[in-house]
C-alpha cells in the first residue's frame, strides 16, 4: 500500500522525511509520546488505588495477604530478564548479527509466556476461592474487612490491564521475530525493533510498580 | 453600589429573592452582569467600529505594521486579572457563608429517590413533595439519596446541593419571604427527572407552630400512627387477627406470599402494601376477586401510609 | 516540477476510485474524508437538536415521551461532542493544513493518521448501534450511579464507542505533536509558525495527556456495569463522585480541545482579511499553551455543588479565573489586529467577527459560572446550556464554518457563491442568538437542564428558542448548498485568492500530492503584511 501511495525515497525512508536518520528520530519521538499516553492511562488506576488504599487501609493490607508474593517476585524477575534480552536483541541487530538477535527475541517471548502462565495460575487459584472483584466476591473464609471485593477489583483491573499489555507486547515481538528472520533489521534500520523494545520496557516498568503496591502492602 | 442593588429589580432576570443568600448572590451577580455588559460593549463595539472605520478601500491598501504594544498588553492582562480576583474572593465569601450553617438551625432530613422528595422532621413527621418551614429561622437540610444522584435546587433561595447515595450532604438557608417556592431536581436522574418537583411552604412562625401542633400524630411512633389510622379507616373491613372480614385479616399478612388472580405470587412488602392501599385493584389476591376496596389515593398522607405499613409489621 | 502538465496533477486526481481514497495515506485526502464524516455526523446531531427544540416548544410531550426525550438528548450530546466538535477542527482542517502550514510533505505518521480515521468510524458505528438499538439514555456524561443502574446495556456499547473514538483523538494528537516538532520547513522556527499551528499543537498535547484518562475512566465504567467492580458503588465502598472527578479530568481539557484550534483559525482569518500583522503574536501563542496547561487543573469547577470539599472548590474556582486571563488576552489581541487594518467583509471574516461576538458573550458568562456563589444558582440550569453553546457553537462551529470558506478555494481549487455564503451566515448568526440568548434568561430564572417538561412560566422563552433553532437550520441548509454548488459549479480559484501570507497559499490550488512543487524555505513570520 505504501509503495503505491508513497514511494520510498532511495535512501530507504518515507518520502516526507529528509533521510533515514530523520525518520528514525521522528518515529522514536512518536513512540515516546505514545508511552506517555500509556503512563497516563495506568495513572488513572494508580490514583484510584491510592484513594481506596487511603480510605480503607486495613482492607488493602488484608487483601494483600491473599496474594502469594513469591509468584509476584518470580514474575518480576522474569520480566526483568526479558527486558535485558530485549536490549540485547537490539544490540545484536545494530551489529548485523541477525541470528543472535532472533534468539534473544525468542527468549524475550518465552519470558512473556512464563509471566502469563504464572498469572494464569494465580488467577485460577483466586477464582476457585471466590476472591473475585466487587459484586462477584464470594469468598467464604474468615475475613477481617467487609469490602475485600474492592481490593480485588483494584487487583484485577490493574493486573488485567497490565496483562493485556503483556499480550500485545508478545504479539509485537512475534512480528519483530518474523521481520528479523527476514533480515530486515541491521545497523541501518532497526526502528520498529527499538520501538517495540521501548514498549516492552514500559510494560516491565509498570509491573515493577504494581508488584509492591499489590503484593507487599504493609 | 446603588446601581448594583437596583439590578435585581427585575432586569437581570433572577427569580424573586426569598432567602438570606438571595440578596448577596444577586448583588454579586449584578456586579458581574454589569461588568460583563461593559466588557461586551467594549469588545464588540470596538470590533464593529474598527470593521467599518478600516473597511478596505482599494485592492492595494497598505496597513500599519503594529506587532505588539507592551503597555497595552500588560494593561489588558492585568485589569481582567484583578477583576477576576475580586469576583473570585467575593464569590468565595458568599460560598463560605452558604457552607457554614448555624448550630441552632432547624434540621430537616431530605431523601431523594426516583422521582420524588421526602422530608422527615425531628418529631418523626413525614411529608412528601412539599414541606413547611417557618420564616426567618435558619433551616438546615440533611440530604441523602436512595438510588442515584439528585440535586436539590430552590431558585428563589439561590441554593443548590447534589444528593448522593451512600453519604449525607447538607445545605442551609433562612427563608425571608412567605409563600410557596419551587424545588427542582437538577441532576439528571432518568425518566421522571423533570417531574421530580417539590414545594417549600414558608409560613409565619406562629403558623408553623400551629402546623406542628395540628399534627394529629404528634409524639407518636410510626406504628402508633398506623394503629390510629387503622382504627379510623381500615377497621370496617380488616381484622387485626388473621381472620378474614371483608378483606384479609392483618395478622401475619406482612411478609407473607400472596397468590394473585393472574396465577403469580407476590411477597407482601412495602411496595405491595403501598400499592394495595393506593390502587387496590392492581394486584388482586385469590379469594378477593370482587374487589370492593376503593382507592385511598389522595386520602392518606405519606406519614399515614408509612404508619400503616409499620403497624402491619407489628401484627404477627 | 514546474511544467503546466505537472500543475494539472493534484491530490484530488492523483489517484482515482473509492478504494484509493479509503486506503490513502495523503493527509489532505484523509482531511477530506474527515470533512465528509464530520458533516454527516453534524447533520444527524443537528436533526436531534431540532427534535429536542421541537419537543420543548410547549409544555408536555409533543412528539416523544420522557424516555424518548432523554435518549434524544443523549444522542445529541454524544454525537456533537465525540463525533463533531472534538474531531471537527484538528482532524479535518488541522489534518489538511498543518503540514501545509509547516511546509511539510505530510504528517509524521501517515499510516497512523489513516488508522485514526478508521478508529473514528468504528467508534462511531458502535455508538450509533448503541444509541439506536440499545436505548441508552445516560446523557453524554455517563454520571454514576445512574449509568450503572440503568437496565439497558446500551451504555456499555456507547462507552466502548467513545473509547475507540478516544484512540482516534490520541493518535491524531500524537501525529500532530511529532509533525510540529520534526517536520517544519527549513527556516521555520517555533515563532515563525502560523497561530493555527500553535492552536493545533496545544490541542494535540491536551489530546495526548487527557484522552488516556478518559479511556481508563470508560474502561472502569464498563467493568463496573458488567462485573460490578464497585469503584463507583457506595455499597461496596466506592464513590460515585469519583467518576465525576475522572470524567471531568478529561472532559474539561476536552473543552479546550474544542476551542483552542478554533482560536487558531480566527487568528488566521482576522490577519488575512485585515491584511495586517497579528497584534501580539507571542502573547497569543503562549496563551494557547498556557490555557492548555492550566486546563488540567480546573475540572472541579463542574462540581461546586457535587459534594466535593470546600477547599477543592476554592482552588478550582481560583484556577478557573486564571484560565480567563489568557482567553481575554486573545480576544483583545484580535480586536487590536483590526485596528488600522484594511478589512474586507468576505464570509470567512464575517464568521470570524461572529466568533468574536458570540465568544465574548460565552466568555463573560463563563466567568460568572466560575464564581462559586453564583454558580450554585446557575449550575445545571439552562444558563449553563446557553453558556457552553455560545462557546462551542458560537465559538468552535463559527470557526469551522469560517475555516471551510477560507480554505475552500485551496482544498478544492474552486470558489463558492459569496452572496449565498453571507446569507447563510446571517441566518446562522441571528438564529443562534434567538435560540440561545433566551436560555440565559431561562437559566437565571431557574429552569434546570435536561428537562423533558417544564413549568408553564418558562413556555414563552422556550418558544422563542425553538423558533431560533429553525433559523439556524435554514442557515446550515444554505451553507450546505453553498458547498455543494461550489464543488460542482464553482469558478476556478487562483492560488491565493485572499492575498494571505502563510505557506499553504504559495502552492497551487488544489495542492499537488506532495504539497509543494519546490521545498519552501521560510525567511520571516507568517503574517508579514508590509
Amino acid at each position: 500500500m505504501s509503495s503505491v501511495n508513497k514511494p520510498r525515497s532511495e535512501g530507504g525512508h518515507a518520502f516526507h522525511f529528509d533521510g533515514p536518520e530523520h525518520e528514525f528520530e521522528t518515529t522514536k519521538f512518536g513512540i515516546w509520546l505514545f508511552l506517555c499516553t500509556e503512563v497516563l492511562m495506568f495513572g488513572g488506576l494508580f490514583v484510584a488505588y491510592f484513594l481506596f488504599a487511603h480510605k480503607f487501609p486495613e482492607t488493602f493490607i488484608e487483601g494483600a495477604t491473599y496474594l502469594d508474593w513469591k509468584f509476584g517476585a518470580v514474575n518480576t524477575a522474569v520480566l526483568l530478564v526479558s527486558s535485558f534480552t530485549m536490549v540485547l536483541s537490539i544490540y545484536y541487530a545494530q551489529n548485523n548479527k541477525t541470528k543472535q538477535c532472533v534468539n534473544m527475541l525468542f527468549i524475550t517471548l518465552a519470558c512473556g509466556f512464563i509471566f502469563m502462565f504464572i498469572k494464569y495460575l494465580e488467577y485460577t487459584h483466586k477464582i476457585d476461592l471466590g476472591l473475585l472483584p466487587g459484586d462477584m466476591f464470594s469468598f467464604t473464609g474468615e475475613m477481617g474487612s467487609t469490602n475485600l471485593g474492592l481490593y480485588f477489583s483494584t487487583y484485577y483491573m490493574m493486573t488485567g490491564l497490565h496483562g493485556s499489555h503483556v499480550l500485545v507486547g508478545m504479539g509485537l515481538i512475534v512480528w519483530c521475530i518474523v521481520r528479523a528472520r527476514r533480515g530486515e533489521y541491521n545497523s541501518k534500520y532497526f526502528t520498529t525493533l527499538e520501538c517495540v523494545g521501548l514498549f516492552w520496557h514500559l510494560v516491565d516498568l509498570i509491573w515493577i510498580y504494581l508488584f509492591p503496591l499489590l503484593y507487599l502492602v504493609d | 453600589m446603588f446601581w448594583v442593588n437596583k439590578a435585581h429589580a427585575g432586569n437581570t432576570f433572577m427569580p424573586p429573592q426569598a432567602s438570606n443568600f438571595a440578596e448577596s448572590v444577586d448583588t454579586l451577580y449584578g456586579f458581574l452582569y454589569y461588568s460583563s455588559l461593559i466588557s461586551c460593549i467594549l469588545v464588540i463595539g470596538g470590533l464593529v467600529y474598527f470593521a467599518f472605520k478600516y473597511k478596505r478601500k482599494t485592492a492595494s491598501d497598505k496597513t500599519a505594521y503594529i506587532p505588539h504594544n507592551a503597555l497595552l498588553e500588560f494593561l489588558w492582562s492585568f485589569i481582567p486579572f484583578v477583576i477576576f480576583l475580586v469576583v473570585f474572593a467575593w464569590g468565595w465569601k458568599i460560598f463560605y457563608d452558604m457552607r457554614s450553617a448555624p448550630k441552632d438551625a432547624l434540621e430537616i432530613h431530605v431523601v431523594g429517590q426516583k422521582w420524588n422528595w421526602d422530608f422527615v422532621y425531628k418529631s418523626g413527621r413525614k411529608t412528601s413533595s412539599e414541606f413547611t418551614i417557618p420564616i426567618n429561622t435558619p433551616i438546615k437540610l440533611i440530604m441523602g439519596s436512595r438510588d442515584v444522584l439528585h440535586s436539590f435546587f430552590v431558585p428563589s433561595f439561590r441554593v443548590k446541593q447534589d444528593v448522593i447515595p451512600g453519604r449525607y450532604t447538607s445545605l442551609w438557608f433562612t427563608a425571608t419571604k412567605e409563600g410557596n417556592f419551587n424545588v427542582f431536581c437538577t441532576e439528571y436522574c432518568g425518566t421522571g427527572h423533570s417531574t421530580m418537583l417539590a414545594k417549600v411552604k414558608v409560613v409565619s412562625k406562629a403558623a408553623y407552630e400551629s402546623w406542628l401542633e395540628n399534627n394529629p400524630y404528634k409524639g407518636l411512633t410510626l406504628s402508633e400512627v398506623g394503629q390510629k389510622v387503622y382504627a379510623g379507616r381500615c377497621i370496617a373491613c380488616h381484622n387485626v387477627t388473621n381472620v378474614k372480614k371483608i378483606g384479609p385479616g392483618f395478622a401475619g399478612l406482612w411478609g407473607s406470599e400472596r397468590k394473585l388472580t393472574d396465577g403469580s405470587t407476590v411477597v407482601a412488602d412495602e411496595a405491595y402494601i403501598r400499592e394495595s392501599i393506593l390502587n387496590p385493584n392492581a394486584k388482586k389476591s385469590v379469594g378477593y376477586e370482587e374487589a370492593v376496596m376503593t382507592s385511598f389515593q389522595g386520602q392518606v398522607s405519606e406519614e399515614e401510609l408509612t404508619g400503616v405499613i409499620e403497624y402491619l409489621k407489628t401484627l404477627k | 516540477m514546474s511544467s503546466a502538465a505537472d500543475k494539472s496533477k493534484n491530490y484530488l486526481n492523483h489517484e482515482k476510485g473509492l478504494w484509493s481514497w479509503l486506503t490513502t495515506l495523503d493527509h489532505k485526502r484523509i482531511g477530506i474524508m474527515y470533512m465528509i464524516t464530520v458533516m454527516l455526523f453534524f447533520l444527524i446531531g443537528g436533526i436531534f437538536a431540532l427534535l429536542i427544540r421541537f419537543e420543548l416548544f410547549s409544555t408536555g410531550g409533543q412528539i416523544v415521551d420522557a424516555d424518548g426525550y432523554n435518549r434524544m438528548m443523549t444522542f445529541h450530546g454524544a454525537i456533537m461532542v465525540f463525533m463533531v466538535i472534538i474531531p471537527g477542527i484538528p482532524a479535518f482542517l488541522g489534518n489538511f493544513f498543518l503540514p501545509l502550514h509547516l511546509g511539510a510533505k505530510d504528517v509524521a505518521f501517515p499510516k497512523v493518521n489513516l488508522m485514526s480515521w478508521y478508529c473514528l468510524i468504528i467508534g462511531a458505528a458502535i455508538s450509533f448501534f448503541s444509541l439506536f438499538a440499545e436505548k441508552v439514555a445516560t446523557g453524554w456524561t455517563f454520571y454514576t450511579p445512574y449509568s450503572i443502574s440503568e437496565t439497558s446495556n446500551g451504555a456499555i456499547l456507547l462507552v466502548l464507542g467513545a473509547f475507540v473514538m478516544g484512540f482516534s483523538s490520541i493518535l491524531t494528537g500524537l501525529n500532530f505533536v511529532a509533525t510540529t516538532h520534526r517536520l517544519r520547513a527549513p527556516g521555520m522556527g517555533f515563532f515563525q509558525m502560523p497561530l493555527f499551528v500553535w492552536g493545533l499543537y496545544s490541542t494535540a498535547i491536551l489530546q495526548i495527556i487527557a484522552t488516556p484518562v478518559l479511556a481508563i475512566t470508560l474502561l472502569l465504567l464498563a467493568a463496573e456495569k458488567t462485573m460490578g467492580i464497585g469503584f463507583f458503588d457506595p455499597k461496596l465502598g466506592g464513590d460515585p463522585v469519583l467518576f465525576q472527578h475522572f470524567f471531568w479530568f478529561y472532559s474539561h481539557p476536552a473543552v479546550y480541545i474544542m476551542i483552542l484550534p478554533a482560536m487558531g483559525i480566527i487568528s488566521e482569518l482576522i490577519t488575512a482579511f485585515s491584511r495586517k500583522v497579528i497584534f501580539g503574536y507571542k502573547a497569543i501563542a503562549f496563551s494557547s499553551v498556557g490555557i492548555a496547561a492550566v486546563s488540567f487543573f480546573v475540572w472541579g469547577h463542574h462540581m461546586f455543588v457535587s459534594g466535593q470539599s470546600q477547599v477543592a472548590g476554592v482552588i478550582f474556582s481560583f484556577l478557573t479565573m486564571l484560565v480567563g486571563v489568557p482567553t481575554a488576552i486573545k480576544t483583545f489581541n484580535w480586536v487590536a489586529t483590526m485596528y488600522k487594518g484594511s478589512i474586507q467583509f468576505q464570509s470567512p471574516m464575517l464568521y470570524a467577527m461572529g466568533f468574536l461576538f458570540l465568544f465574548t458573550i460565552g466568555g463573560v458568562t463563563g466567568v460568572m459560572l466560575a464564581v462559586m456563589a453564583v454558580d450554585v444558582h446557575f449550575h445545571d440550569t439552562y444558563f449553563v446550556v446557553a453558556h457552553f453553546h455560545y462557546v462551542m457553537v458560537g465559538g468552535t462551529l463559527m470557526a469551522i464554518m469560517g475555516g471551510i470558506y477560507y480554505w475552500f478555494p485551496k482544498m478544492f481549487g474552486k470558489m463558492y457563491n459569496e452572496f449565498m455564503a453571507q446569507l447563510s451566515f446571517l441566518f446562522i448568526f441571528v438564529g443562534f442568538n434567538v435560540t440561545f440568548f433566551p436560555q440565559f434568561i431561562l437559566g437565571a430564572q431557574g429552569m434546570p437542564r435536561r428537562y423533558f417538561d417544564y413549568l408553564p412560566a418558562f413556555e414563552p422563552l422556550n418558544r422563542v428558542s425553538t423558533v431560533g433553532s429553525w433559523l439556524i437550520a435554514i442557515g446550515f441548509l444554505i451553507g450546505l448548498y453553498v458547498i455543494i454548488n461550489g464543488l460542482l459549479k464553482g469558478k476556478k480559484a487562483p492560488d491565493n485568492p485572499w492575498g494571505a501570507k502563510t505557506l499553504e497559499w504559495q502552492t497551487s490550488s488544489p495542492p499537488p500530492h506532495t504539497n509543494f512543487h519546490e521545498q519552501p524555505v521560510v525567511t520571516g513570520g507568517p503574517y508579514e503584511f508590509r
